[in-house]
């Protein structure tokens, strides 16, 4: 393969200078990565409220069995019977919806969308993505996906209902479940039109990364966000297609009668005429991305964190490389343990220990992650802006979360917790609200940049105090109902002797639900009276160190006016011995600080003087050429 | 002095790569990654018995040795079009085209010999799999010979020479891959039936 030296960035500077945007080639077929990231943000807020208002909704069902639901009536119609209580049909439609709209639309595509595409550019000082217009698409296909799996909640047999996970036979049947009739074709369209859009996006960030980087940005001095969000996009590149390939012979069996997954099943006395197929085939293929899938959703998030706990502690992030390997090291091993979610489904028992023994792998780089927050937090000067909070609540709920995995992870145990509310417990905190908490963190601390506005402090705090409790409290008590044996995706369980001692508790859970989710609105609402009326920001709000703060407030397709600015040293120089500020921005250079610069550092001055005059000459050079 | 290099190495523009190029090979993992899945699946589900015995379509032979024979005239093609040998690259593409119709005819023909032998899409997953490699695989070879005819196009309105041979290039990459990916499913089959 040739290679050159490519210099896109002055092409698109080029392109900007010459056409005007209109309305809608600014605001919706727009092909610049900001105005991209911010697509998928307002998109992926849509889908947090739909699917955490289904939560809610399954949550009234779950606290309070005996109610009325005459109430939804308006809004569910025949969802509702004539004696006022929800469709069971329906509530396992909405445990569905809940979960493919939290892992896929938000989780996915809301956080690595909106940030992998605001950020990479900015961050690693290049024009734009490699290519806008698949960037452009990547978007549109999201959102085709979106509408289709909108309009399956309105259809009359219900949306999908056989889970997030979708297993066959249920989901291949149509006679198994309302449910898996059109709902379920509709979500297969739909995930199929997500896969499309996350590899057109993931193929993007990857090329970006690696080819348009600016001068001087090494790998090395990479803000841990950018290998956050660089090795994410690996994972999907690897594991969607897997999705594909489980999702197209679901298809097969669906529609066409094959039996990949399908054998000896009898429906009403009568059997089916697939034979030989097998349903644990499915788990294995789906497992394949699905694991994977959940590193996908909490890679970024720790990223973010990162920058976020660096940047607010005024100190360097601790073990830079350390992260970088452990991260490596999540995205290798994250491929082979999938099994782990299959302990119970007949498979070897040895096969079982294997699969238990490279999970608890696992949980090593997570730990090294998590100590390498904590000593970060360690002694720095804590800034506690509303992002600095979400970060932190990120670590603490990756800490309550991880270690129940490893109960989890272990073949024996996992045998009375499987499918029951322990996972649930498990997942929600290190995935869900982890993720969510990053989310979060994100969207606090980039806000001035996206919009040159800053957001609502106190607003902020008030949101995060009351989210991070209401987590806790919603989640926590799901371990004891857990491992008393409750199984998950259940709509009754009043039938049951030893559930009922948990009514209360329930109760609670749901009470909390609902005010956690109440308190959502108040983020809301300041995200978007700060769009238009917040305090106007400064051009590097929170003193950071990375290259987005060097645009202009309101930066234009291109991103910086002039030349795109030399990187010279790490991200992470905060509160330095010796320097005049606690922080100096990548682009100062070593021979502008002798005074911080370590014993290494300042054999490097030369050097770098001298390449800075080669360049300047070439600059002037190049200026008399026009 | 190790050290200088090294700096020097690090205030340059990152040597990179061009991103189109680029992506297409990322594609290509995808790709890869779709396949990988499925014959991993063949296999874990081979294993679980109940698995129908059939010979494989002979025709899959000589489809192998046109994909081969395609591979090369394109091979002849892009280094006439290097050479900037017009005529000859005129050529060279358009047997390529015409080698990659002729595959998918022989695949159709891989179909009729499995109905022929009573072995359909609808039963056992053992010739199911079978339908789903070859005609996934197919799929994207259309989407191959496309953007060959895309070439061809070019070739003929003089837009690939020795100077401009970004898309030629990424043509016959995106070929030769298939082609490669083809080889595997056959020797794939060949081995685990
Ligand atoms: C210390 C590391 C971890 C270990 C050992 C671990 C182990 C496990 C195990 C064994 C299960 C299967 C439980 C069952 O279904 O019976 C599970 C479920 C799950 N884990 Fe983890 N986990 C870890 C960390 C994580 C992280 C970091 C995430 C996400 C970011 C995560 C997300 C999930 C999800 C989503 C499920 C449930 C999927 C479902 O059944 O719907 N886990 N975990
Ligand atoms: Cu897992």
């Amino acid at each position: 393969m040739a290679t050159a030296t490519v210099a896109p960035h002055d092409e698109a500077a080029h392109e900007h200078h010459e056409h005007h945007d209109n309305f809608i080639t600014k605001y919706i077929f727009t092909q610049d990565h900001k105005m991209i990231g911010k697509q998928f943000l307002i998109t992926g807020m849509f889908w947090a409220i739909i699917g955490g208002f289904l939560s809610i909704l399954f949550r009234f069902q779950l606290g309070f069995p005996e109610m009325s639901m005459e109430f939804l009536r308006p809004l569910l119609g025949g969802w509702i019977d004539e004696s006022g209580a929800l469709d069971p049909n329906f509530y396992l439609a909405l445990v569905t919806m809940h979960g493919t709209i939290m892992v896929f639309f938000v989780l996915t595509a809301g956080l690595s969308g909106t940030f992998s595409n605001y950020l990479i550019p900015l961050q690693i000082g290049a024009r734009d993505m490699a290519s806008g217009f698949m960037n452009m698409l990547s978007y549109w296909f999201f959102f085709l996906s979106g509408v289709i799996m909108f309009i399956s909640l309105f259809i009359k047999t219900g949306p999908a209902s056989g889970g997030w996970v979708v297993y066959p036979p249920l989901s291949a049947l149509e006679q198994a479940i309302p449910g898996s009739g059109l709902g379920m074709t509709l979500w297969l369209i739909s995930m199929t039109f997500f896969i499309v859009s996350s590899l057109l996006g993931g193929i993007n960030y990857i090329t970006t990364v690696i080819n348009l980087r600016t001068k001087g940005m090494s790998f090395s001095r990479l803000p841990l966000t950018i290998w956050a969000f660089f090795l994410t996009a690996v994972i999907g590149l690897l594991s969607f297609p897997v999705l594909f390939a489980a999702a197209l012979l679901l298809v097969f069996d669906r529609s066409f009668g094959t039996s990949f997954y399908l054998s000896d099943i009898y429906i009403g006395g009568e059997a089916l005429p697939n034979t030989g197929g097998s349903p644990v085939l499915y788990q294995h293929l789906f497992w394949f991305l699905g694991h994977p899938e959940v590193y996908i959703v909490l890679l970024p998030a720790l990223g973010i964190t990162s920058e976020v706990i660096a940047t607010n502690s005024r100190k360097p992030i601790f073990g830079y490389k350390a992260m970088i390997i452990s991260m490596l090291g999540i995205t290798i091993l994250s491929f082979i343990v999938w099994a782990h979610h299959m302990f119970v489904s007949g498979m070897n028992p040895f096969l079982g220990s294997i699969f238990m023994f490279l999970t608890l792998i696992i949980a090593v780089p997570s730990a090294v992650k998590v100590f390498n927050y904590l000593t970060t937090l360690w002694r720095g000067n804590l800034i506690f802006t509303p992002a600095m909070l979400f970060s932190i609540g990120l670590v603490s709920f990756f800490i309550s979360g991880g270690l129940t995995g490893i109960f989890l992870g272990n073949s024996a145990i996992d045998i009375q917790l499987h499918d029951t509310y322990f996972v649930v417990a498990h997942f929600h905190l290190v995935m869900g609200s982890a993720s969510f908490f990053g989310l979060m963190a994100g969207v606090y601390h980039w806000f001035p940049k996206m919009f040159g506005r800053m957001m609502d402090a106190k607003l902020g705090y008030i949101h995060f105090w009351l989210t991070f409790t209401g987590v806790y409290l919603v989640f926590f008590p799901m371990h004891y109902i857990g491992i008393a044996g409750f199984p998950r995706r259940y709509y009754s369980w009043t039938n049951f002797n030893f559930a009922d001692m948990y009514t209360d508790l329930n109760m609670f859970v749901s009470v909390a639900a609902i005010i956690t989710f109440a308190a959502q609105f108040i983020f809301i609402f300041n995200f978007f009276y700060s769009m238009y009326r917040g305090r106007k920001a400064t051009l590097n709000p929170w003193r950071s160190n990375t290259l987005e703060w060097t645009t202009p407030l309101y930066p234009e397709h291109g991103n910086w006016p002039g030349e795109i600015p030399t990187v010279y040293r790490w991200p992470y120089d905060y509160s330095k011995p010796g320097a005049a500020e606690d922080f100096i921005p990548q682009t100062v250079p070593l021979s502008a600080t002798p005074e911080s610069n370590l014993p290494h550092e300042q054999e490097m001055v030369a050097l770098e003087m001298e390449i800075m005059k080669d360049e300047s000459e070439v600059l002037v050079a190049n200026e008399s050429k026009h | 002095m190790e050290k200088e290099l090294k700096y020097v190495d690090m205030v340059e523009q990152p040597i990179s790569m061009h991103p189109k190029k680029f992506a297409l090979w990322l594609f290509m993992v995808s790709v890869v990654m779709v396949f990988a899945g499925l014959t991993s699946a063949y296999i874990v589900r081979q294993a679980e018995g109940n698995w129908l015995e059939y010979d494989l379509p002979e025709i899959f032979w000589i489809t192998s040795g046109i994909a081969l024979l395609s591979s090369c005239t394109l091979h002849w093609a892009y280094f006439s079009a290097k050479k900037d040998n017009f005529l000859n690259l005129k050529i060279g593409m358009g047997l390529t085209v015409l080698l990659g119709i002729a595959f998918l005819i022989g695949q159709w023909y891989s179909w009729v010999a499995m109905v022929d032998r009573e072995v359909f899409f609808v039963g056992n997953p053992a010739g199911s799999f079978l339908y789903v490699f070859t005609g996934l695989h197919a799929a994207h070879l259309i989407s191959g010979v496309i953007f060959l005819i895309i070439v061809l196009i070019s070739t003929l309105r003089l837009q690939v020479h020795s100077k401009a041979m970004d898309v030629m290039e990424m043509a016959a990459t995106y070929w030769h891959f298939l082609g490669g990916l083809w080889l595997y499913l056959f020797m794939f089959l060949l081995l685990n039936h």
